[in-house]
């Protein structure tokens, strides 16, 4: 029955003998945009709230991409800007949720080795996990090293090192020399 | 128009096309007599009293505190990256952590500032005799510049104008032939409110600047 099933809404009839095509005729009507442009702001509205949250939730951790490249606003949008805003900001969110999950995956697994560190050193020599292994801020690790050197080493006693944080600024240097009164080729200085 | 720090409120029109798509938007305008200057002592030192407030983490937390929040969501529904483009609150905080302080500049940029950094809402100011008596929200049109006769504008752009012209961007950029200078006697303040801003935060804002303004030294 395919005469019909065939949709005839908004095109014009063809001619029996198919002697020409005639395009499709425009709607009568104006579509009606404001739900879907309410319930599209709304998504991104809550979008941008998860990205913000994710946001915090991986500071101070780097190599995270949170951000969604502006639109040329500040204007109003049509309604397909703000679908490929939605999901450009979706597919962000998507992509930072896995990321974070994997990384705190791994950070789990740090800690876990800090832990077995200090309970077992001898079963892990040499091993060092630094702050930004479990997701810290500051330069403070943990270092498996053996006690009192090269006698620790022979003997197998090992400890666990843990630095007391990151090294102090090296400050501004020795004041530089005071420039020669006369310099070559422009007499004396004022 | 007002002498005190307590200037009467009004509200300016929005565009129909505008409301509909942002509900809750909304222009507050109060006028001051007062224009800039050099900032007095006490302006400084509340200044610099607010500088030393803000931290890092104040910073990275500041998205979702909800003013700053709500800036950030209208930010990114009119197609701006608040990350780059960032609302008020935002951008003087993040240029306070890279200069290592909040300088003072002139009477008027310190009221905006510690109105802005009290509050989380944006106020940007005009010269009352260069504007008209009509301030509101609306749309560009094709071929408008800003001011009249400043940058061009694109199409269906968010702007702040008056009966003749934009006078300022959603984001803060006000043209430079209507913008308060040394010659303005009296100023118009003028704040966007959000969806989701507390009503008394935008008072409180305008409320600020117009007392900053008229402190004496």
């Amino acid at each position: 029955m395919p005469d019909v099933l065939e949709p005839s809404i908004g095109v014009q009839p063809q001619p029996s003998d198919g002697s020409s095509v005639l395009s499709p005729l425009p709607p009568a009507t104006v579509t009606d945009e404001r739900a879907a442009r309410r319930t599209l702001l709304d998504q991104v509205e809550r979008l941008e709230h998860e990205l913000s949250s994710l946001f915090i939730s991986t500071w101070p951790r780097k190599g995270f991409e949170l951000s969604v490249p502006a639109r040329g606003g500040p204007r109003v949008l049509t309604l397909g800007e703000l679908e490929g805003l939605r999901d450009d900001l979706a597919r962000r969110a998507q992509d930072a949720r896995r990321s974070l999950s994997d990384r705190t995956y791994v950070e789990e697994q740090s800690r876990r080795r800090i832990e077995e560190m200090l309970l077992e050193p001898e079963k892990h020599r040499w091993v060092r996990v630094s702050n930004e292994d479990i997701g810290e801020p500051g330069c403070k690790h943990w270092h498996v090293t053996p006690r009192w050197g090269v006698l620790g080493y022979l003997m197998n006693w090992w400890r666990v090192k843990i630095s007391s944080g990151c090294p102090l600024a090296p400050g501004r240097g020795r004041r530089p020399r005071p420039a020669p009164r006369f310099t070559v080729g422009r007499g004396l200085r004022p | 128009m007002s002498g005190t720090a307590d200037p009467a409120l009004e509200r300016g029109w929005v565009a129909a096309e505008l409301a509909d798509d942002f509900p809750g938007l909304e222009l507050w305008i109060a006028g001051v007599h007062a224009g800039s200057g050099r900032s007095p002592q006490s302006v400084r030192i509340r200044l610099r009293a607010l500088a030393g407030r803000i931290t890092g983490g104040h910073v990275v937390h500041m998205r979702q505190d909800p003013v700053p929040w709500a800036y950030r969501v209208l930010w990114r529904q009119v197609g701006l990256d608040p990350d780059v483009n960032r609302p008020p609150a935002e951008r003087i905080a993040v240029e306070r952590l890279r200069a290592g302080g909040i300088p003072s500049q002139n009477l008027l940029d310190d009221a905006l500032t510690i109105a802005t950094l009290e509050t989380g809402v944006g106020v940007v100011a005009f010269d009352t005799g260069l504007v008209g008596t009509a301030l509101g929200l609306r749309l560009t049109s094709t071929g408008e510049q800003l001011g009249g006769t400043g940058r061009a504008l694109g199409p269906r752009q968010i702007v702040i104008a008056d009966e003749d012209c934009p006078l300022a961007t959603l984001d803060g950029e006000v043209a430079e032939e209507r913008g308060v200078t040394r010659a303005t006697r009296a100023t118009v303040l003028a704040a966007i409110r959000a969806r989701n801003v507390p009503a008394i935060s935008v008072e409180e804002a305008l409320w600020t600047v117009a007392e900053t303004l008229l402190t004496e030294d």
